[in-house]
Order: structure tokens, then C-alpha cells, then sequence
């Protein structure tokens, strides 16, 4: 088993550094000069070259790839070519900000969807199953950018209860932050539950035809104890696996909620990268987005590896 | 006096939307006395299962009681309320299931499944239950009782397994216990050492049981009383010796029939001039293979040793032994499914490549593999006319109305209605499934069929029809077969020459009247002793036999010197068979053996039944158990 999970953890390694490689040629080749941008269309030849030279621009790729991966393991993420601030500290309190919303969302949205998932496979086809059916299909299907305007439209436009964008700052208080960031929070956690309970109530449904649940039946054991016991254990797996996908999910794929309510998020730092040909903040910006779904995906291996008793208890 | 449980005029049905409900019990009585054993015999589709399971105040989905009733110590199961039937179920009426290794959950160990519903049923502490377990362990003479209930299912054997679930059902004192085939799925072997445990544990704890099964001669060993059904109705009930020695209704005669007699020589057909082609048309040479990487011709893991046998044209070789014998993974080898470590398989007289992805067409269409299992070899979602003209298809390029008409025909080679073509394989019954997957298989116009445990899933009369089929085909179209099996009758009644495996190698092989006659190779024998006989008191009796004492207690494990059977062979040689091979000669011609003991030797210990040379002493029920520390 340890074998396993070190051969998982050995993977993981090995994707990042073929992500850092496609990250990095991925940008390379995107049209556009930076050493153009920054200086504008009036810099000169010589003023270009120079500047290419100080920034390692001139360098071959594989060079600039050599002292960029370099930088990345020393935390030194470079220097933003759009500002000259470094990139470490323009991402410091954007991540901490995404990492907020997502942590809060995740704390939220886990526990209840599990919750939920496991009410909807234990009375199914019940008005609490339909109701949860229902509004999780629902959901699915409406995308997260109509879920967010609307939102906006009621509570702020409309009801006039909440801010319509989400302007935080390091300065506030808790009771602030989270007054401010309350929609993009509530929009999150509708659309990551509904998939999370969905894959829950699948998963313990799909465990429920089992012939060693039939068997608890015949031994007298009660209904909640079937699923929670019985049922709950052998449907850690999937579970655990879409939980992992839904929180990378938090990390890297709110741009549309974050641009909604202009949530000074790590998601939105990127495409203001994109925008402004940025390319050291939008490698740092990908590979942290990367690194994350790897890191996740690993734990969730992990995780369906720790539950499965073949695995922790080989023959 | 009063009966334990009373069922009277039992009735079940199927409801349908706008149609009248399927009638799958109609109006079944009788009665289960304290401490009796009653048996419920009948085919598939015969009810026995839904009528046990109503003991339980259980249907299958889809089904409903509409009728009749069901008491148990006066009162009636089926009227009582929610929490009446949880008390019920698993604390007056414990059940087993046929499959012990599907009915426990992999994810708990075997001791919280064993206690839980005495514990939840408030019968017992868990401190009290686990006692109570470890108790049942040691009456069923599972190996390290005090220390087994800590493991996981996955852990231990098929047979330890079956003998846990009986642990399961007995830890709370049930009245009655429902045994559902609870030996069907099993090795002859591994068969007697449950019953064995079930028949003692039985009688010990005195508790009563239903007993449900199509094996006539299993039921000779364990019931009191016998109930035959068919379609739903009792037919004839009676005690066991009335039954199975005098039986009255034809049903029951007929089932009578197609039990098995146990295998013996002549049983076959005499081989026709026309199958008799004295040619190899498939060799298997000087063959090893196994799981994992090949290193110098040595797999990981290796399985199968130094394979020599060959399958003529038109031949029936059936491949004989134990589960973990590797009887599956030679037919994988010449089916290219696992490349052999070293050696080769030779088709008409052309060495085949070891993986299926390197041989032509040409090759892949001549040998075909059917699978035990027709439920999930053939895909839900296809009509028959699908799975049967995809294979016309490719192999014998025919298209259209050619196409429509070779499936057709097939059908008819079959024995099914053409108008199957339209079903879906989930439409049709076990039987027709398995003819299906013949069918498929017949599609490729194929050489040698690989037929790997055709009929153990089904009942013995299906069965019977099936190895029929399956004659007729031979003599059709002059396909040879490889069955793979561990029926021995069946080998007995259709195979032309038999290879015995065990633990992946060849320690007999010979034409089908020579090996099951004696001299035996021990292993052989103790596989031909194990087959269950249609006689009460037969358990016991072959318990007495010298080969049962050691044979029974242990299971296959395979080695990389020696006899692999040593542990297990009562006229073993300590220092000789341990530690080389054994020696392969030829009995008679075409009848080889791989025996430290020669020809002779056998005969004369054959004629001595109790003398014994070697073994009793190494049968200690504990010292095969490795136990890993959790």
C-alpha cells in the first residue's frame, strides 16, 4: 500500500513537471512581444534589446525554461513585466483571497452535500429525494454565470441587501469580509454542492444493489444504519474523487464568478495577466492552478486507497 | 404437536402494469419441525428461493405476497409490523446466501459483520457476541479462531468464507436457519468440508433449517424431510429416505435422472469413426506461464509448469481440478489472452503467437473462448440479432441478408427460435443465455472451442441439456472442445480424454475410460471421492477414507519444487516427493502420470485401502494456516 501511494505521489511529481513544460512553451509561443509592450511603440531597437537582455529574453528557451523552473522552486516567482512589481507579492494576497472563498466554500459545501447525498439515497424517491433531485439537476444545468447574475439581480439590484461586488481588503474585518464576499460564496456553494450531492447519492444508491446490502437486510439491521455503515465505506471512493475535483474546481475555475463580483481573486489576477502580456504572473498563475488540481487528485487517490480495505490489508 | 414454522398456501406473485400479475408461487404448504433439516428441491424458476426467503418476511424486488400464510412458533411473518420483522430477520430466521464471498462486505472485518445482528438485535453485548463467534469458529473448524475474526473477507478462502457466513447466521441462536445453496458455487473438495462444518454445527446447536438446493445428492447428506418443487408448486414432499430411495412423482424421477451418478468409466459416448480424427490439431508444448514480468523465461508468478497435451480434430478434452489449479489460465494461453513464459501453442501444425494482438485473423477465428458467466460475456444493450452477426461479420465477411440468414441458421444450431433474434440476452433465461454464448462463439467457424465452466451456473437438468447441445455440435460441425470444468460426471459423460491439473501442472492425463479407472493418481483420486453419491450416509463413510483426512484439510498452493500435492497426498514420500519432481511416465498408451510411485506401487496401495504409508500425522488442522499479523 505505501508502495502505492508513493508511486501516486511520484506520478503527481512527474505531471507537474510536464505541465511546467507545456505551461511554459504554451506562453512562449503566445504572439505578442513583451519587451514591445513594456516599452511601448516608440522604444527603440537598442532600448528593446537591453531590456530583453536584462530579463533573460535573449537567452535560448531552454535556458529561460532552466532559470524559470529554478525560480519557481526558490519561491522567486520573478518579476512582473507589466508593473515591475515582483509576482510573488502581487500573488500573496490574491491567492490568500481565493484561498479564503474556496476554504469557507469547501467547509461549507462538503459536510452538506455529504449530508445531503446521503438523506437523498436514504429515503429515495420520497418528496426529500425528488426535492434534492430536482434542485441539484437543476443547478447542473444552469451555468454558474447565470446563477451569479441573477443573484446580483435579486440581493443587491432588487433587494438591495448585499453588495453587488465583492471588495475586499486586507483591512477588514471578519464580519466585513464575509459581508462583502457573501454572493460569490453563495454562488460557489450552489454550484458545487449540486454536483457533490448528486455523485453521493449515486455512488451509495449504486453500492445499495449490492448482494451484501441485501444481506444486511436479512440480518434485521435498520435502513440508516445499511447506508451509513454498510453502504457509506464502499462508496468512499467516487466520492472522495468528485469532492477533490470540486475544490480544484474552487481554486482555478471561479474566473466567471470572480469577474461577476470583481472578487480580487488569484482566477482574475490571471486574466488581467493574459490582458496585459504578463507572461512570468501568468506561468506562476497556471502552475499554482496545476499544482493544485495535482495536489488534490493525489489526496483523493490517497484517500480511496486508505478506504479500500484490499489495499490496506494486502492478503 | 406444534411445528416451529408453518407455511400454508403460500403465494407470490409478480405484479404487472395492465397485465395480470406473474403467479410465481402458488399455494405452497409445509412445515419445518424443531431441529429438522427440510430441504426445498427444484430447477431454476422453480420458486425455492422466493418461498425460503418469505421465512423472512422478505421478496426480491418486483415480487409481492398475495396470499397464504407464513408462522413461525404461531406467529405469522407476513402480517407483522416494521419492527416485528427487523426482530425477525437475522435474530429468529438467519440466512445464508450462495455466494459467501458477494455477501460479505469488503469494507467492515468479518468479526463486526459476524456480531452485528445479535448486537443490534440486542440479544447479546458485542463483548458476549464476539465470545459467541469465536466459539462458532472453532465448531467450524476454521483455521485460527481465535484471531480470524479481525480479518477482512478478502483475506481468507472461498470455503473459510462459507463457513463464516454459517458463523454469521448461528451467532444470535436463530430458530431457523435458511441455507440458499450455500455449496453450489463451490469445488467438490471445498464442498465436503462445508457440508461437513454445516451438517456438525447443525446438530450441535439443534437449531432447524431450510435447506435450498437443486444437488439431489447434496440434500441426501443434510435433510430430514424433502420438499420438490417445480413452477411454483410442491410436487411431492416426504422424508429423505422416501425421496431419494422410492420417488413417486415423475418430476421427481426426472430430476433423479439427470443427477449425476457420480463419475465412472464408460459413462461417454463410444467416439464415432467420424470424431475420431487422429490428427493434432491444437498442441500445447513444453509450456510455463504465469502473472507478472518475464524474466528469463520466468514469470513473476508462475502458474502453469511445463505443459505438454494436445486436443485432436474433433476430440473433447476436459481439463479437470481444483479452483487456483490454473485450469483458466491455459485456456487464457491458447486463446493468446496471456503469453506463455516459454514453450508454444501449435495450431495445425503452425506455432500461434503468444498475445492475441499478433496473431491474424485467421488464427483469432479458429480457437474461440466461451465464458462461464453469459450474463456479463454477452452486452445488455444488443439485440441477439447484434451479438450474433458482429462475429458473421468479421470472420466470414457476409453482409445483409447473408448476414441475417448465417444468424439464423446459428440459432437453429442452437435449438433456440429464430425469432430470438429481436430479444435482448437480458430477456432470456440462464440456458438460452449460455446457448447464446455458444452461438457466438460457433459464429467464427472456429476449430477448438474453449469452454471454461459452461455449465457450472447452471442447474443440473439446463446443464444436462446443454453438454447434449453440445455433443450435437461436435458431431456437426467437427469442432474440438476444451471444457474446462470441475464436474467430474459431466467430464465423464462428454470428454474424450481428460487432463487433471493441479496447481499448474499436469499430473494425469489419458483417455476419459483409463483415467477414471483405477490406478488413480492420488489427486485424481481424491477429486473422484469428493463428488457427492445420491446415498444417505455417504458424508460420513468417505470421511472415514484415508484420502479425505488430508485432502480435505488443506487447499491448492503452488510450488516451485517437488510435488505441489505432498501436503496433501496420503502415500507421499517424505524426502522424495517434497523435494523433486515427479517423474511423468506413460500407464498405458496415452495415459500419463506424474507419480514418485510407480504403476505398480499405486495398484497394490489401491488394493490395501488402509494402509497407509505417510501423511496422517501432518493433517494438524492449524500448521497450513499462515497467519499474517495484522
Amino acid at each position: 500500500m505505501q508502495r502505492m501511494v508513493i508511486q501516486r505521489i511520484f506520478i503527481g511529481i512527474i505531471t507537474l513537471w510536464v505541465v511546467s513544460v507545456l505551461v511554459f512553451v504554451g506562453t512562449s509561443v503566445l504572439p505578442g512581444d513583451v519587451a514591445q509592450i513594456v516599452l511601448g511603440q516608440a522604444a527603440t531597437p537598442e532600448t528593446l534589446a537591453a531590456y530583453r537582455a536584462e530579463n533573460g529574453l535573449d537567452q535560448p528557451l531552454y535556458m529561460q525554461y532552466a532559470t524559470w523552473l529554478g525560480g519557481m522552486f526558490t519561491g522567486n516567482l520573478g518579476i512582473s513585466k507589466a508593473g515591475g512589481a515582483s509576482i510573488s507579492s502581487l500573488i500573496g494576497g490574491r491567492f490568500a483571497n481565493t484561498m479564503f472563498l474556496a476554504g469557507v466554500v469547501a467547509i461549507i459545501s462538503v459536510p452538506l452535500s455529504v449530508v445531503l447525498g446521503l438523506l437523498a439515497a436514504m429515503y429515495p424517491a420520497t418528496w426529500i429525494d425528488r426535492v434534492l433531485t430536482f434542485g441539484t439537476l437543476s443547478l447542473i444545468s444552469v451555468p454558474d454565470f447565470f446563477i451569479a447574475t441573477f443573484m446580483v439581480l435579486i440581493f443587491a439590484v432588487n433587494l438591495g441587501w448585499l453588495p453587488a461586488i465583492a471588495n475586499v481588503s486586507p483591512d477588514d474585518t471578519m464580519l466585513e469580509t464575509i459581508q462583502a464576499s457573501a454572493m460569490p460564496l453563495i454562488t460557489l456553494i450552489i454550484v458545487v454542492s449540486a454536483q457533490m450531492i448528486r455523485m453521493t447519492r449515486a455512488g451509495i444508491l449504486n453500492v445499495m444493489n449490492s448482494p451484501y446490502i441485501e444481506m444486511s437486510i436479512l440480518k434485521g439491521v435498520t435502513r440508516n444504519r445499511i447506508i451509513t455503515r454498510h453502504a457509506f465505506y464502499n462508496a468512499i471512493g467516487p466520492i472522495v474523487n468528485v469532492i477533490a475535483l470540486n475544490l480544484a474546481y474552487l481554486v482555478s475555475g471561479v474566473v466567471i464568478v470572480e469577474t461577476i463580483f470583481a472578487y480580487p481573486g488569484l482566477a482574475k489576477l490571471m486574466i488581467d495577466g493574459v490582458q496585459t502580456r504578463d507572461l512570468p504572473l501568468v506561468q506562476a498563475c497556471a502552475m499554482i492552478f496545476c499544482g493544485t488540481y495535482v495536489v488534490l487528485i493525489i489526496l483523493s487517490d490517497v484517500a480511496a486507497i486508505l478506504s479500500n480495505p484490499r489495499l490496506r490489508n494486502p492478503k | 404437536m406444534s411445528e416451529l414454522l408453518e407455511v400454508r398456501d403460500l403465494r407470490i406473485e409478480a405484479p404487472k402494469k395492465d397485465e395480470p400479475a406473474v403467479k410465481i408461487v402458488k399455494g405452497v404448504s409445509f412445515d419445518v419441525k424443531a431441529g429438522e433439516v427440510v430441504a426445498l428441491i427444484g430447477e431454476s424458476g422453480s420458486g425455492k428461493t422466493t418461498i425460503s426467503l418469505g421465512s423472512l418476511a422478505y421478496t426480491k424486488p418486483g415480487l409481492e405476497f398475495s396470499g397464504g400464510t407464513i408462522k413461525l412458533k404461531g406467529d405469522d411473518v407476513l402480517t407483522m409490523e416494521p419492527q416485528g420483522v427487523r426482530n425477525l430477520r437475522g435474530n429468529r430466521v438467519a440466512y445464508l446466501a450462495q455466494s459467501a464471498a458477494a455477501t460479505f462486505n469488503p469494507a467492515l472485518t468479518i468479526n463486526e459483520q459476524v456480531t452485528e445482528s445479535a448486537v443490534l438485535h440486542g440479544v447479546m453485548t458485542q463483548d458476549e457476541a464476539d465470545v459467541r463467534a469465536t466459539e462458532l469458529y472453532h465448531a467450524l473448524e476454521l483455521p485460527d479462531p481465535e484471531r480470524i475474526g479481525f480479518r477482512y473477507p478478502h483475506q481468507v478462502s472461498g470455503g473459510q468464507l462459507q463457513r463464516l457466513m454459517a458463523a454469521m447466521a448461528l451467532v444470535g441462536r436463530p430458530d431457523l436457519l435458511v441455507l440458499d445453496e450455500p455449496t453450489t458455487a463451490l469445488d467438490v473438495t471445498t464442498q465436503i468440508e462445508v457440508l461437513k462444518a454445516f451438517k456438525k454445527v447443525i446438530k450441535e446447536e439443534g437449531s432447524a433449517a431450510i435447506y435450498v438446493t437443486h444437488d439431489l445428492a447434496v440434500v441426501a447428506q443434510v435433510a430430514d424431510h424433502i420438499v420438490v418443487l417445480y413452477s411454483g408448486e410442491v410436487q411431492e414432499q416426504g422424508p429423505v429416505d422416501q425421496i431419494i430411495n422410492n420417488p413417486q412423482h415423475p418430476y421427481t424421477k426426472r430430476l433423479m435422472a439427470a443427477a449425476h451418478a457420480g463419475p465412472k468409466p464408460g459413462m461417454g459416448d463410444k467416439l464415432s469413426g467420424d470424431h475420431d480424427k487422429d490428427v493434432a490439431n491444437m498442441q500445447v508444448k513444453n509450456m510455463t506461464a504465469g502473472y507478472g514480468e518475464i524474466v528469463d523465461g520466468k514469470p513473476a508468478i508462475t502458474v502453469l509448469r511445463d505443459i505438454n497435451m494436445s486436443v485432436k480434430n474433433g476430440h473433447v478434452v476436459g481439463v479437470i481440478g481444483e479452483s487456483g489449479c490454473g485450469k483458466s489460465t491455459l485456456a487464457r494461453v491458447i486463446a493468446g489472452l496471456l503469453p506463455p513464459a516459454q514453450g508454444e501453442v501449435i495450431l495445425d501444425g503452425n506455432i500461434l503467437k503468444g498475445s492475441y494482438k499478433s496473431r491474424a485473423k485467421r488464427d483469432l477465428q479458429k480457437v474461440q473462448f466461451v465464458y462461464q458467466m453469459a450474463d456479463t460475456a454477452l452486452n445488455p444493450k444488443q439485440l441477439i440479432s447484434e451479438i450474433l452477426g458482429r462475429p458473421v461479420e468479421m470472420f466470414q465477411n457476409l453482409r445483409g441478408k447473408a448476414k441475417r440468414e448465417k444468424v439464423a441458421e446459428l440459432l437453429r444450431l442452437v435449438e433456440l427460435p429464430v425469432e430470438f433474434e429481436n430479444r435482448y440476452a437480458t430477456e432470456l433465461s440462464g440456458g438460452q443465455k449460455q446457448r447464446i454464448n455458444l452461438a457466438r462463439s460457433l459464429a467464427a467457424m472456429p476449430e477448438i472451442m474453449l469452454c471454461d465452466e459452461v455449465t457450472s451456473a447452471l442447474d443440473s437438468i439446463v446443464a444436462s441439456n446443454v453438454v447434449n447441445l453440445l455433443k450435437r455440435l461436435r458431431d456437426l460441425t467437427g469442432v474440438s472442445f476444451m471444457f474446462i470444468t470441475h464436474d467430474l460426471s459431466t467430464v465423464a459423460a462428454f470428454a474424450d480424454e481428460i487432463v487433471v491439473l493441479y496447481a499448474g501442472r499436469i499430473v494425469e492425463q489419458g483417455p476419459v475410460d483409463e483415467v477414471l479407472s483405477p490406478p488413480f493418481h492420488p489427486y485424481t483420486r481424491l477429486l473422484i471421492s469428493s463428488v457427492p453419491e445420491m446415498r444417505i450416509g455417504w458424508l460420513e463413510e468417505t470421511m472415514q477414507k484415508r484420502e479425505m483426512a488430508v485432502g480435505i484439510a488443506r487447499g491448492v498452493e503452488i510450488t516451485d519444487i517437488g510435488c505441489p500435492f505432498y501436503n496433501r497426498c496420503p502415500i507421499a514420500i517424505a524426502g522424495t516427493c517434497e523435494r523433486t519432481s515427479a517423474p511423468t511416465y506413460e500407464l498405458k498408451p496415452d495415459h500419463f502420470i506424474s507419480c514418485h510411485h510407480t504403476a505398480e506401487e499405486i495398484e497394490a496401495i489401491e488394493k490395501a485401502p488402509q494402509q497407509v504409508l505417510h501423511g496422517f500425522e501432518k493433517a494438524a488442522p492449524d500448521d497450513d494456516v499462515i497467519v499474517k499479523p495484522l
